[in-house]
């Protein structure tokens, strides 16, 4: 299995050092860690709130008081970058995993029902997938408005269709292999297949769609926060920030440039782990690059 | 092929009827109704309002009546837009977000297929790196940020066209841009992987062994398998543009399908946000039909199942 010989690596150990050892992965990923915490602690660190204004100040250049200068309410831009940080990446994190679980469970049934429920299901992402679900997702933000957990509901609520495809594909492949033959033949119960042999099988693929996932519901949160509908001012995630910075940027085009350069690091950083992570897991596609 | 049209066309009925009772059911949870919202209104004329509308009735026979409007293409008034029909709303809006999504999907294969193609031509050569980099690069710049950047250099510094509005005829280049920078870069990636797994098959083989010209082993050969994966990225991308999307329209102010959307979902304009969606709905129903006819005819393999 592993690439390493002469010793044994679970399969996960194993991706993970095929992972670290190429340096822009390595990058993307303390990259990353270092954002978390900063958006983690920094609001907190800062001696300023993130919606404190100071009408005086009005937009400032960066100083030493304010290291990304201020917004023209007077508002610290680092703080707010980094509060806004924290509200995007939680909205993708936590989309992610409601994306994920549902996927994870309609495509483990589906594949595993096999014949005529396993069609009827596929037949149904298919419809769901000619959705228009940006429409939907608009709609729902009108009517459940200002509840910010909502919007990862209807985000995630959104994104499972390929996470579902992924798990069903990687389940009927293993399904008929000898090993879970031979777990049913000694006697193992359903679930015991399921949690013991399938999903640490699925792990691989589910990381690897769920990493590439985390980007694309960013971007539709700040999508949303962006044309008026998602978070809602003054508070801030990235998206708000934009929106305020694309108002104002004839004049202080820097309100536009922060918190875009930060949100566009994140997403490629988040980009390239993904694709990082998929060649991890699959040597195969590695060797062909 | 007679089966799969079949089969897809009911498909894609259940689509469009599915979308119109979601958005119904959703449009019914939305606070404050059309009418509801409007003042100075007597309960009198609001009664008679309601009444023409049809809003008096019970939710299923409500539903009923909508379905039955799409179903004989008879459809409804627009609430908003008194004695507007929303088929003639969409019609207003539907030529502008059509004329940036055409010239955005154009910018975007002219940019992308020759940037991938280059990179999987050449691996891992300088070009291959820089033109990998600059389609991540572009993949990462959301068009809210890259949007408002090209109206600032191209609108307001170089004041080579206007920054915001559908006034000029060549109103459309900065929003096309916009998008078509997004997408190129995604075309360009699919376009180099998709080349370069080609490229390394029996059949590519057999062509240079005939002895063919690289020109015609790449471009006959390798280019029509290729563009498969494309393709099939295409037919979603292709109703997104055309649809417009509601970040450029908002960034560039043109009044747009989706700008029509947004303001009919937030002015509880029912009626016409079930009209945008199930337009939306049958746009992208078409364009993954044309996808998958295309790609059965540019890969023999394939063949369409019903």
């Amino acid at each position: 299995m592993s690439s390493t010989p002469a010793q044994s690596l679970s399969p996960l150990r194993a991706a993970w050092q095929r992972l670290m050892r190429q340096r822009l992965n390595a990058w993307a990923f303390w990259f990353l860690v270092v954002l978390v915490v900063l958006c983690g602690i920094g609001p907190e660190l800062s001696p300023y709130d993130q919606s404190e204004q100071n009408l005086e100040l009005k937009a400032t250049n960066p100083s030493i008081a304010h290291w990304l200068g201020t917004d023209p309410l007077g508002r610290d831009m680092l703080t707010r970058i980094l509060h806004g940080g924290r509200v995007s990446l939680e909205v993708g994190l936590l989309a992610t995993a409601v994306a994920s679980i549902m996927g994870v469970f309609y495509g483990m049934i589906s594949g595993l029902a096999g014949g005529r429920i396993d069609s009827a299901m596929m037949r149904i992402v298919d419809i769901l997938y000619a959705f228009p679900f940006i429409n939907f997702v608009i709609l729902l933000m009108v009517i459940v408005g200002r509840e910010f957990w909502l919007i990862f509901v209807a985000i995630g609520a959104v994104e499972w269709l390929t996470m579902a495809r992924v798990v069903r594909g990687q389940v009927l492949a293993l399904k008929n292999l000898e090993f879970i033959i031979a777990a049913r033949a000694s006697g193992a119960g359903f679930w015991h297949i399921v949690w013991k042999h399938l999903l640490p099988n699925v792990t691989g693929p589910v990381i690897i769609y769920a990493s590439l996932t985390v980007p694309g519901v960013m971007l539709l949160e700040a999508a949303l926060s962006f044309l008026g509908l998602g978070i809602q001012p003054p508070d801030a995630s990235w998206g708000v920030l934009i929106r305020e910075g694309a108002n104002s940027m004839e004049t202080y085009p820097w309100l536009l440039l922060y918190p875009g350069v930060f949100f566009s690091a994140t997403l490629l950083a988040l980009n390239l782990l993904g694709d990082g992570l998929r060649d991890a897991f699959d040597p195969k596609s590695m060797s062909q690059q | 092929m007679i089966r799969f049209l079949v089969s897809r066309i009911i498909q894609g009925l259940v689509v469009i009827f599915a979308v119109i009772t979601i958005t119904f059911t959703l449009s019914k949870l939305v606070p404050g109704g059309a009418v509801r919202n409007e003042r100075n209104v007597t309960e009198e004329a609001r009664k008679a309002q309601e009444e023409y509308y049809g809003l008096n009735k019970p939710w299923l026979v409500q539903l009923g009546l909508q379905l039955k409007h799409y179903a004989t293409l008879d459809l409804p008034d627009s609430y908003h837009y008194k004695g507007r029909g929303v088929d003639e709303i969409i019609a207003s809006g539907f030529p502008v977000s059509a004329a940036v999504g055409v010239a955005a999907l154009l910018i975007a294969l002219a940019i992308g297929v020759p940037l991938g193609a280059l990179a999987a031509l050449r691996p891992n050569t300088l070009e291959d790196r820089a033109s990998t980099f600059a389609a991540t690069l572009g993949i990462c710049t959301p068009s809210m940020v890259l949007g408002p950047l090209i109206a600032m250099l191209f609108g307001l510094k170089l004041r080579w066209f206007n920054v915001a509005g559908w006034f000029d005829s060549s109103d459309w280049v900065l929003p096309a841009l916009t998008l078509g920078i997004i997408y190129s870069a995604y075309i360009a990636r699919l376009t180099r992987g998709s080349l370069r797994e080609t490229l390394a098959q029996e059949f590519i083989r057999t062509a240079r062994a005939k002895g063919s010209s690289e020109t015609s082993v790449v471009f006959l050969h390798a280019m029509k398998l290729a563009s498969l994966p494309v393709l099939n990225y295409l037919g979603p991308a292709a109703a997104g543009l055309l649809t417009g999307s509601f970040i450029v329209e908002t960034i560039f102010q043109l009044p747009g399908l989706g700008q029509f959307f947004i303001a009919a979902a937030t002015n509880g304009d029912h009626q016409l946000t079930i009209a945008i969606s199930t337009f939306y709905a049958a746009l992208i129903v078409g364009f993954n039909l044309l996808v998958d006819i295309l790609q059965a005819v540019l890969n023999p393999r394939i063949r369409l199942q019903a």
